[in-house]
Protein backbone atom coordinates (compact mmCIF):
# COMPACT_ATOMS: atom_id res chain seq x y z
CA UNK A 1 0.00 0.00 0.00
CA UNK A 2 1.30 3.45 -0.83
CA UNK A 3 -0.46 5.08 2.14
CA UNK A 4 1.50 7.77 3.91
CA UNK A 5 1.93 7.43 7.67
CA UNK A 6 2.35 10.75 9.43
CA UNK A 7 4.58 10.39 12.47
CA UNK A 8 3.65 11.95 15.82
CA UNK A 9 6.25 14.49 16.89
CA UNK A 10 7.83 14.20 20.34
CA UNK A 11 6.50 17.71 20.90
CA UNK A 12 2.89 16.84 20.13
CA UNK A 13 1.84 18.19 23.51
CA UNK A 14 3.29 21.65 22.96
CA UNK A 15 1.32 22.30 19.79
CA UNK A 16 -2.14 22.63 21.30
CA UNK A 17 -3.19 24.39 24.52
CA UNK A 18 -5.49 21.56 25.66
CA UNK A 19 -2.73 18.99 25.17
CA UNK A 20 -0.29 21.21 27.09
CA UNK A 21 -2.61 21.59 30.09
CA UNK A 22 -3.16 17.82 30.02
CA UNK A 23 0.58 17.09 30.20
CA UNK A 24 1.03 19.68 32.98
CA UNK A 25 -1.76 17.94 34.84
CA UNK A 26 0.00 14.61 34.42
CA UNK A 27 3.33 16.06 35.58
CA UNK A 28 1.65 17.15 38.82
CA UNK A 29 2.16 13.52 39.83
CA UNK A 30 5.89 14.18 40.34
CA UNK A 31 5.18 17.09 42.68
CA UNK A 32 2.57 15.13 44.62
CA UNK A 33 5.12 12.38 45.21
CA UNK A 34 7.70 15.00 46.24
CA UNK A 35 5.31 16.57 48.77
CA UNK A 36 4.56 13.16 50.31
CA UNK A 37 8.31 12.64 50.73
CA UNK A 38 8.67 16.18 52.13
CA UNK A 39 5.95 15.53 54.72
CA UNK A 40 7.56 12.22 55.66
CA UNK A 41 10.89 14.00 56.19
CA UNK A 42 9.00 16.40 58.49
CA UNK A 43 7.50 13.51 60.47
CA UNK A 44 10.92 11.92 60.76
CA UNK A 45 12.40 15.20 62.01
CA UNK A 46 9.65 15.47 64.62
CA UNK A 47 10.46 11.99 65.91
CA UNK A 48 14.15 12.75 66.22
CA UNK A 49 13.67 15.70 68.53
CA UNK A 50 13.53 19.47 68.74
CA UNK A 51 16.93 20.07 67.11
CA UNK A 52 16.00 17.94 64.09
CA UNK A 53 12.70 19.82 63.83
CA UNK A 54 14.54 23.15 63.78
CA UNK A 55 16.93 21.86 61.10
CA UNK A 56 13.89 20.91 59.02
CA UNK A 57 12.46 24.41 59.48
CA UNK A 58 15.73 25.93 58.25
CA UNK A 59 15.58 23.61 55.24
CA UNK A 60 11.98 24.57 54.54
CA UNK A 61 12.79 28.27 54.80
CA UNK A 62 15.68 28.14 52.32
CA UNK A 63 14.73 30.33 49.33
CA UNK A 64 15.41 27.65 46.72
CA UNK A 65 13.26 25.17 48.65
CA UNK A 66 10.46 27.71 49.03
CA UNK A 67 10.47 28.48 45.30
CA UNK A 68 10.49 24.80 44.35
CA UNK A 69 7.76 24.02 46.87
CA UNK A 70 5.67 26.96 45.66
CA UNK A 71 5.83 25.46 42.18
CA UNK A 72 4.85 22.10 43.70
CA UNK A 73 1.88 23.74 45.41
CA UNK A 74 0.84 25.33 42.11
CA UNK A 75 0.83 21.87 40.52
CA UNK A 76 -1.22 20.48 43.43
CA UNK A 77 -3.77 23.23 42.87
CA UNK A 78 -3.83 22.34 39.15
CA UNK A 79 -4.40 18.71 40.11
CA UNK A 80 -7.27 19.61 42.45
CA UNK A 81 -9.01 21.88 39.94
CA UNK A 82 -8.71 19.44 37.04
CA UNK A 83 -9.62 16.42 39.17
CA UNK A 84 -12.77 18.08 40.55
CA UNK A 85 -13.75 19.17 37.04
CA UNK A 86 -13.43 15.66 35.64
CA UNK A 87 -15.21 13.74 38.42
CA UNK A 88 -18.77 14.66 37.36
CA UNK A 89 -18.00 13.52 33.82
CA UNK A 90 -16.52 10.21 34.93
CA UNK A 91 -19.30 9.10 37.21
CA UNK A 92 -22.96 8.53 36.61
CA UNK A 93 -24.40 9.53 39.96
CA UNK A 94 -28.10 9.13 40.45
CA UNK A 95 -30.16 10.32 43.38
CA UNK A 96 -33.60 8.73 43.56
CA UNK A 97 -33.55 7.82 39.87
CA UNK A 98 -32.55 11.29 38.66
CA UNK A 99 -29.02 12.13 37.53
CA UNK A 100 -27.26 14.60 39.82
CA UNK A 101 -26.29 17.76 37.85
CA UNK A 102 -22.57 18.30 37.20
CA UNK A 103 -22.60 21.63 39.04
CA UNK A 104 -23.82 19.93 42.23
CA UNK A 105 -21.08 17.31 42.09
CA UNK A 106 -18.50 20.02 41.42
CA UNK A 107 -19.70 22.22 44.27
CA UNK A 108 -19.88 19.40 46.80
CA UNK A 109 -16.25 18.51 46.12
CA UNK A 110 -15.17 22.07 46.90
CA UNK A 111 -17.28 21.99 50.04
CA UNK A 112 -15.47 18.79 51.02
CA UNK A 113 -12.14 20.49 50.31
CA UNK A 114 -13.11 23.44 52.52
CA UNK A 115 -14.25 21.23 55.39
CA UNK A 116 -11.13 19.03 55.31
CA UNK A 117 -8.87 22.07 55.05
CA UNK A 118 -10.57 23.72 58.02
CA UNK A 119 -10.22 20.59 60.15
CA UNK A 120 -6.55 20.10 59.32
CA UNK A 121 -5.83 23.81 59.82
CA UNK A 122 -7.38 23.65 63.26
CA UNK A 123 -5.59 20.42 64.20
CA UNK A 124 -2.18 21.74 63.21
CA UNK A 125 -2.37 25.31 64.48
CA UNK A 126 -4.22 24.87 67.80
CA UNK B 1 -26.38 36.56 -5.41
CA UNK B 2 -24.31 39.49 -4.26
CA UNK B 3 -23.65 38.29 -0.72
CA UNK B 4 -20.05 37.25 -1.28
CA UNK B 5 -17.61 39.54 0.46
CA UNK B 6 -14.33 38.77 -1.20
CA UNK B 7 -12.46 35.50 -1.11
CA UNK B 8 -10.61 33.35 1.35
CA UNK B 9 -7.57 31.15 0.86
CA UNK B 10 -7.46 27.41 1.41
CA UNK B 11 -4.17 25.69 2.08
CA UNK B 12 -4.93 22.06 1.26
CA UNK B 13 -2.73 19.05 1.87
CA UNK B 14 -2.21 17.05 -1.34
CA UNK B 15 -0.69 13.62 -1.63
CA UNK B 16 -0.49 11.49 -4.74
CA UNK B 17 0.58 7.94 -3.86
CA UNK B 18 3.46 6.71 -5.98
CA UNK B 19 4.16 10.22 -7.26
CA UNK B 20 4.78 12.35 -4.14
CA UNK B 21 7.22 11.42 -1.39
CA UNK B 22 4.92 12.99 1.14
CA UNK B 23 2.09 15.50 1.57
CA UNK B 24 2.48 18.90 -0.11
CA UNK B 25 0.50 22.09 0.26
CA UNK B 26 -1.60 23.51 -2.52
CA UNK B 27 -3.26 26.90 -2.29
CA UNK B 28 -6.68 27.78 -3.64
CA UNK B 29 -8.86 30.89 -3.42
CA UNK B 30 -12.58 30.41 -2.91
CA UNK B 31 -15.42 32.95 -2.61
CA UNK B 32 -16.08 33.90 0.99
CA UNK B 33 -19.81 33.20 0.98
CA UNK B 34 -21.62 33.67 4.27
CA UNK B 35 -23.37 30.29 4.24
CA UNK B 36 -20.50 28.24 2.81
CA UNK B 37 -18.67 25.57 4.76
CA UNK B 38 -15.19 24.19 4.15
CA UNK B 39 -16.88 21.29 2.37
CA UNK B 40 -18.64 23.72 0.00
CA UNK B 41 -15.29 25.36 -0.65
CA UNK B 42 -13.64 22.01 -1.44
CA UNK B 43 -16.48 21.10 -3.80
CA UNK B 44 -16.16 24.52 -5.45
CA UNK B 45 -12.49 23.76 -6.10
CA UNK B 46 -13.18 20.26 -7.36
CA UNK B 47 -16.04 21.34 -9.64
CA UNK B 48 -14.01 24.10 -11.23
CA UNK B 49 -10.36 24.72 -10.73
CA UNK B 50 -9.01 21.30 -9.77
CA UNK B 51 -10.99 18.09 -10.41
CA UNK B 52 -8.10 16.00 -9.09
CA UNK B 53 -8.70 17.04 -5.46
CA UNK B 54 -9.92 13.97 -3.54
CA UNK B 55 -11.97 13.96 -0.34
CA UNK B 56 -14.87 12.09 1.24
CA UNK B 57 -18.31 13.59 1.84
CA UNK B 58 -21.97 12.62 1.61
CA UNK B 59 -24.90 14.08 3.52
CA UNK B 60 -23.61 17.68 3.94
CA UNK B 61 -25.55 17.92 7.21
CA UNK B 62 -23.47 16.35 9.95
CA UNK B 63 -25.12 12.95 10.20
CA UNK B 64 -23.18 10.62 7.91
CA UNK B 65 -19.76 11.16 9.44
CA UNK B 66 -17.88 11.02 6.10
CA UNK B 67 -16.34 14.47 5.81
CA UNK B 68 -14.03 14.52 8.84
CA UNK B 69 -10.78 16.43 8.24
CA UNK B 70 -8.32 18.57 10.20
CA UNK B 71 -9.30 22.22 9.73
CA UNK B 72 -6.62 24.56 11.15
CA UNK B 73 -5.34 21.61 13.15
CA UNK B 74 -8.72 20.72 14.69
CA UNK B 75 -10.64 17.57 13.71
CA UNK B 76 -13.90 18.89 12.27
CA UNK B 77 -16.77 17.75 10.08
CA UNK B 78 -16.09 20.05 7.13
CA UNK B 79 -19.82 20.29 6.40
CA UNK B 80 -20.18 22.11 9.72
CA UNK B 81 -17.10 24.35 9.54
CA UNK B 82 -18.22 27.72 8.19
CA UNK B 83 -15.73 29.73 6.11
CA UNK B 84 -16.76 32.95 7.86
CA UNK B 85 -15.54 31.58 11.19
CA UNK B 86 -12.03 31.22 9.79
CA UNK B 87 -11.78 34.61 8.04
CA UNK B 88 -9.42 36.12 7.03
CA UNK B 89 -7.75 32.73 6.55
CA UNK B 90 -5.99 31.03 4.85
CA UNK B 91 -7.64 27.88 6.16
CA UNK B 92 -5.41 24.85 6.60
CA UNK B 93 -7.19 21.67 5.47
CA UNK B 94 -5.46 18.36 6.16
CA UNK B 95 -6.48 14.73 6.33
CA UNK B 96 -7.80 13.53 9.69
CA UNK B 97 -4.87 13.02 12.13
CA UNK B 98 -3.66 9.66 13.34
CA UNK B 99 -4.77 7.81 10.21
CA UNK B 100 -2.63 6.85 7.20
CA UNK B 101 -3.29 8.96 4.12
CA UNK B 102 -4.47 7.16 0.99
CA UNK B 103 -4.62 10.23 -1.22
CA UNK B 104 -5.06 13.99 -0.66
CA UNK B 105 -7.63 14.27 2.15
CA UNK B 106 -8.74 10.63 2.10
CA UNK B 107 -7.58 8.49 5.02
CA UNK B 108 -7.38 4.76 5.58
CA UNK B 109 -9.93 3.75 8.20
CA UNK B 110 -9.20 0.03 8.16
CA UNK B 111 -7.93 0.14 11.74
CA UNK B 112 -11.20 1.56 13.04
CA UNK B 113 -13.24 -0.89 10.95
CA UNK B 114 -11.25 -3.72 12.50
CA UNK B 115 -11.59 -2.45 16.08
CA UNK B 116 -15.30 -1.68 16.07
CA UNK B 117 -16.61 -5.26 15.67
CA UNK B 118 -14.19 -6.38 18.41
CA UNK B 119 -16.40 -4.75 21.03
CA UNK B 120 -19.49 -6.48 19.60
CA UNK B 121 -21.64 -3.38 19.08
CA UNK B 122 -24.94 -5.23 18.73
CA UNK B 123 -27.60 -6.65 21.05
CA UNK B 124 -26.35 -9.88 22.57
CA UNK B 125 -28.91 -12.16 24.18
CA UNK B 126 -28.37 -15.31 26.21
CA UNK B 127 -31.45 -16.59 24.45
CA UNK B 128 -33.16 -14.89 21.55
CA UNK B 129 -36.89 -14.45 21.90
CA UNK B 130 -38.86 -15.79 18.95
CA UNK B 131 -40.81 -13.34 16.79
CA UNK B 132 -44.08 -14.76 18.14
CA UNK B 133 -43.18 -13.67 21.66
CA UNK B 134 -43.31 -10.06 20.49
CA UNK B 135 -40.94 -7.10 20.72
CA UNK B 136 -38.38 -6.34 23.41
CA UNK B 137 -40.12 -3.60 25.38
CA UNK B 138 -38.21 -0.60 26.66
CA UNK B 139 -39.37 2.32 28.79
CA UNK B 140 -38.33 5.91 28.00
CA UNK B 141 -36.09 5.84 31.10
CA UNK B 142 -34.35 2.72 29.81
CA UNK B 143 -33.81 4.46 26.49
CA UNK B 144 -32.37 7.54 28.18
CA UNK B 145 -29.80 5.37 29.95
CA UNK B 146 -27.91 4.75 26.69
CA UNK B 147 -29.32 7.23 24.21
CA UNK B 148 -26.45 9.70 24.36
CA UNK B 149 -23.91 7.00 23.43
CA UNK B 150 -26.09 5.81 20.54
CA UNK B 151 -25.68 9.16 18.78
CA UNK B 152 -22.21 8.21 17.49
CA UNK B 153 -21.95 8.58 13.71
CA UNK B 154 -18.56 6.85 13.45
CA UNK B 155 -16.94 10.01 12.08
CA UNK B 156 -13.65 9.20 13.87
CA UNK B 157 -12.95 12.81 14.90
CA UNK B 158 -12.37 11.41 18.40
CA UNK B 159 -9.61 9.12 17.11
CA UNK B 160 -8.01 12.09 15.38
CA UNK B 161 -8.13 14.11 18.59
CA UNK B 162 -6.89 11.36 20.90
CA UNK B 163 -3.13 11.67 21.52
CA UNK B 164 -3.06 8.15 22.95
CA UNK B 165 -4.40 6.69 19.72
CA UNK B 166 -1.79 8.68 17.84
CA UNK B 167 1.00 7.28 20.01
CA UNK B 168 -0.28 3.73 20.52
CA UNK B 169 -2.13 2.34 17.47
CA UNK B 170 -3.18 -0.70 19.52
CA UNK B 171 -5.53 1.43 21.61
CA UNK B 172 -9.12 0.45 20.88
CA UNK B 173 -10.15 4.09 20.91
CA UNK B 174 -12.95 6.36 22.11
CA UNK B 175 -15.80 5.58 19.70
CA UNK B 176 -15.45 1.80 20.04
CA UNK B 177 -15.55 2.00 23.84
CA UNK B 178 -18.45 4.47 23.81
CA UNK B 179 -20.38 2.08 21.57
CA UNK B 180 -19.57 -0.84 23.86
CA UNK B 181 -21.00 1.20 26.73
CA UNK B 182 -24.06 2.04 24.60
CA UNK B 183 -24.87 -1.65 24.31
CA UNK B 184 -23.95 -2.50 27.89
CA UNK B 185 -26.45 0.09 29.08
CA UNK B 186 -29.19 -1.08 26.72
CA UNK B 187 -31.80 -2.95 28.77
CA UNK B 188 -32.30 -5.44 25.95
CA UNK B 189 -28.63 -6.46 25.97
CA UNK B 190 -27.04 -9.27 27.96
CA UNK B 191 -23.53 -9.16 26.50
CA UNK B 192 -21.69 -6.97 29.02
CA UNK B 193 -19.44 -9.84 30.11
CA UNK B 194 -18.23 -10.50 26.56
CA UNK B 195 -17.40 -6.85 25.95
CA UNK B 196 -15.64 -6.57 29.29
CA UNK B 197 -13.36 -9.47 28.36
CA UNK B 198 -12.25 -7.49 25.32
CA UNK B 199 -11.95 -4.06 26.96
CA UNK B 200 -10.30 -5.13 30.20
CA UNK B 201 -7.13 -5.80 28.22
CA UNK B 202 -4.39 -3.20 28.22
CA UNK B 203 -5.26 -1.87 24.77
CA UNK B 204 -8.88 -1.61 25.90
CA UNK B 205 -9.87 1.04 28.42
CA UNK B 206 -6.63 1.19 30.39
CA UNK B 207 -4.64 3.00 27.72
CA UNK B 208 -6.93 5.99 28.17
CA UNK B 209 -5.56 8.71 30.44
CA UNK B 210 -8.69 10.89 30.28
CA UNK B 211 -7.23 13.64 28.16
CA UNK B 212 -10.81 14.50 27.24
CA UNK B 213 -10.08 15.72 23.71
CA UNK B 214 -12.37 13.12 22.21
CA UNK B 215 -15.38 14.56 24.02
CA UNK B 216 -14.37 18.10 23.09
CA UNK B 217 -14.33 17.41 19.33
CA UNK B 218 -17.33 15.06 19.13
CA UNK B 219 -19.92 16.69 16.83
CA UNK B 220 -22.79 14.65 18.31
CA UNK B 221 -22.03 15.23 22.00
CA UNK B 222 -21.58 11.55 22.70
CA UNK B 223 -18.99 12.16 25.45
CA UNK B 224 -16.78 9.13 24.80
CA UNK B 225 -14.38 10.21 27.59
CA UNK B 226 -17.18 9.90 30.12
CA UNK B 227 -18.15 6.51 28.69
CA UNK B 228 -14.57 5.27 29.04
CA UNK B 229 -14.22 6.40 32.65
CA UNK B 230 -17.54 4.77 33.55
CA UNK B 231 -16.32 1.64 31.84
CA UNK B 232 -13.11 1.69 33.90
CA UNK B 233 -15.16 1.94 37.07
CA UNK B 234 -17.30 -0.97 35.91
CA UNK B 235 -14.22 -3.07 35.16
CA UNK B 236 -12.72 -2.18 38.54
CA UNK B 237 -15.91 -3.20 40.35
CA UNK B 238 -15.88 -6.50 38.47
CA UNK B 239 -12.29 -7.12 39.51
CA UNK B 240 -13.05 -6.37 43.15
CA UNK B 241 -16.03 -8.74 43.06
CA UNK B 242 -13.84 -11.37 41.42
CA UNK B 243 -11.44 -11.16 44.34
CA UNK B 244 -14.08 -11.10 47.02
CA UNK B 245 -16.57 -13.67 45.82
CA UNK B 246 -15.70 -17.30 45.22
CA UNK B 247 -15.82 -18.21 41.57
CA UNK B 248 -18.86 -20.44 41.85
CA UNK B 249 -21.30 -17.82 43.00
CA UNK B 250 -20.63 -15.33 40.15
CA UNK C 1 -5.41 -14.02 34.25
CA UNK C 2 -3.73 -12.33 37.23
CA UNK C 3 -2.11 -9.71 35.01
CA UNK C 4 -5.48 -8.64 33.66
CA UNK C 5 -7.14 -8.37 37.04
CA UNK C 6 -4.36 -6.26 38.55
CA UNK C 7 -4.70 -3.18 36.33
CA UNK C 8 -8.31 -2.37 37.38
CA UNK C 9 -7.34 -2.51 41.06
CA UNK C 10 -4.27 -0.33 40.49
CA UNK C 11 -6.54 2.12 38.68
CA UNK C 12 -8.92 2.11 41.65
CA UNK C 13 -6.06 2.95 44.01
CA UNK C 14 -4.89 5.60 41.55
CA UNK C 15 -8.36 7.13 41.64
CA UNK C 16 -8.50 7.02 45.44
CA UNK C 17 -5.07 8.60 45.61
CA UNK C 18 -6.21 11.30 43.22
CA UNK C 19 -9.17 12.20 45.40
CA UNK C 20 -6.96 12.22 48.50
CA UNK C 21 -4.32 14.38 46.85
CA UNK C 22 -7.00 16.79 45.61
CA UNK C 23 -8.68 17.14 48.99
CA UNK C 24 -5.93 16.74 51.62
CA UNK C 25 -2.77 17.93 49.93
CA UNK C 26 -3.62 21.60 49.23
CA UNK C 27 -3.96 22.55 52.89
CA UNK C 28 -1.03 20.40 54.05
CA UNK C 29 1.19 21.81 51.32
CA UNK C 30 -0.01 25.38 51.92
CA UNK C 31 0.77 25.18 55.63
CA UNK C 32 4.11 23.39 55.49
CA UNK C 33 5.66 24.85 52.32
CA UNK C 34 4.35 28.42 52.38
CA UNK C 35 2.53 29.58 55.51
CA UNK C 36 5.03 28.37 58.12
CA UNK C 37 8.30 28.81 56.17
CA UNK C 38 7.33 32.33 55.02
CA UNK C 39 6.26 33.29 58.52
CA UNK C 40 2.63 34.00 57.70
CA UNK C 41 1.87 31.69 60.61
CA UNK C 42 4.35 30.59 63.24
CA UNK C 43 5.60 27.02 63.16
CA UNK C 44 3.71 24.80 65.62
CA UNK C 45 5.85 24.04 68.63
CA UNK C 46 7.65 20.74 68.61
CA UNK C 47 5.71 19.07 71.41
CA UNK C 48 2.19 19.65 70.11
CA UNK C 49 3.01 18.71 66.51
CA UNK C 50 4.91 15.65 67.71
CA UNK C 51 1.95 14.67 69.88
CA UNK C 52 -0.45 15.11 66.95
CA UNK C 53 1.62 12.97 64.62
CA UNK C 54 2.48 10.47 67.33
CA UNK C 55 -1.16 9.70 67.98
CA UNK C 56 -1.73 6.17 66.59
CA UNK C 57 -4.95 7.25 64.90
CA UNK C 58 -3.24 10.15 63.13
CA UNK C 59 -0.36 7.94 62.08
CA UNK C 60 -2.78 5.42 60.64
CA UNK C 61 -4.73 8.13 58.80
CA UNK C 62 -1.52 9.61 57.41
CA UNK C 63 -0.44 6.19 56.17
CA UNK C 64 -3.86 5.80 54.56
CA UNK C 65 -3.33 9.13 52.82
CA UNK C 66 0.31 8.77 51.79
CA UNK C 67 0.22 5.28 50.27
CA UNK C 68 -2.64 5.90 47.79
CA UNK C 69 -1.02 9.22 46.83
CA UNK C 70 2.24 7.44 46.06
CA UNK C 71 0.41 4.84 43.96
CA UNK C 72 -1.47 7.66 42.22
CA UNK C 73 1.80 9.41 41.35
CA UNK C 74 3.47 6.22 40.18
CA UNK C 75 0.52 5.26 37.96
CA UNK C 76 0.21 8.68 36.40
CA UNK C 77 3.94 9.09 35.89
CA UNK C 78 4.13 5.66 34.28
CA UNK C 79 1.63 6.73 31.62
CA UNK C 80 3.33 10.10 31.22
CA UNK C 81 6.53 8.26 30.32
CA UNK C 82 4.64 6.08 27.84
CA UNK C 83 2.87 8.99 26.14
CA UNK C 84 5.05 12.02 26.69
CA UNK C 85 8.44 10.56 26.06
CA UNK C 86 7.15 7.67 23.98
CA UNK C 87 9.50 5.27 25.73
CA UNK C 88 9.12 1.69 24.67
CA UNK C 89 10.47 -0.22 27.67
CA UNK C 90 6.97 -0.66 29.09
CA UNK C 91 7.56 -3.39 31.63
CA UNK C 92 10.72 -1.74 32.95
CA UNK C 93 8.88 1.57 33.39
CA UNK C 94 5.98 -0.10 35.20
CA UNK C 95 8.33 -1.93 37.55
CA UNK C 96 10.30 1.26 38.23
CA UNK C 97 7.21 3.36 38.95
CA UNK C 98 5.29 0.93 41.14
CA UNK C 99 8.55 -0.20 42.75
CA UNK C 100 9.14 3.41 43.71
CA UNK C 101 5.64 3.65 45.16
CA UNK C 102 6.23 0.44 47.11
CA UNK C 103 9.56 1.70 48.45
CA UNK C 104 7.92 4.99 49.41
CA UNK C 105 5.07 3.19 51.14
CA UNK C 106 7.45 1.04 53.17
CA UNK C 107 9.43 4.16 54.11
CA UNK C 108 6.20 5.89 55.11
CA UNK C 109 5.19 3.01 57.34
CA UNK C 110 8.62 3.00 59.02
CA UNK C 111 8.72 6.77 59.53
CA UNK C 112 5.16 6.93 60.87
CA UNK C 113 5.74 3.96 63.17
CA UNK C 114 8.87 5.69 64.42
CA UNK C 115 6.81 8.71 65.42
CA UNK C 116 4.54 6.73 67.73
Amino acid sequence: MLTYRRLVSKWWWVRKRTYFVFVMRELSSIFIAWLVVYLLVLVSALSRGEAAYETFQDFAEHPVVIVFNAVALAFVVLHTITWFALTPKAMDIQLRGRPVPDSVVLASQYVGLAVVSAIIFWLVTR
Amino acid sequence: MADSTGSIGLRVSRYRPGVDDGPQWQEYDVPLRKEWTVLDALNHVKNGEDPTLSFRWSCRMGICGSCGMNVDGEPRLTCGAFLGDYAPGPIRVEPLSNFPVIRDLVIDMTDFMEKLPRVKPWIIRDEEMSIDEGEYLQTPEELDAYKQFSMCINCMLCYAACPIYGLDPDFVGPAAIALAERYDLDSRDQGARERLDVLIEHEGVWGCTFVGECTRVCPKHVDPAGAIQRYKLKAAKESVMAFLLPRGSR
Amino acid sequence: MTRRRLEPLVWLTFSGGGVIAAVFLPILAFLFVLAFPLGWLSWPDHESLRALVGNPLTALVLLGLFVPMLVHSAHRFRYTLYDGLQLKARTAIAVLCYGGALAGSVAAAIVLAGAL
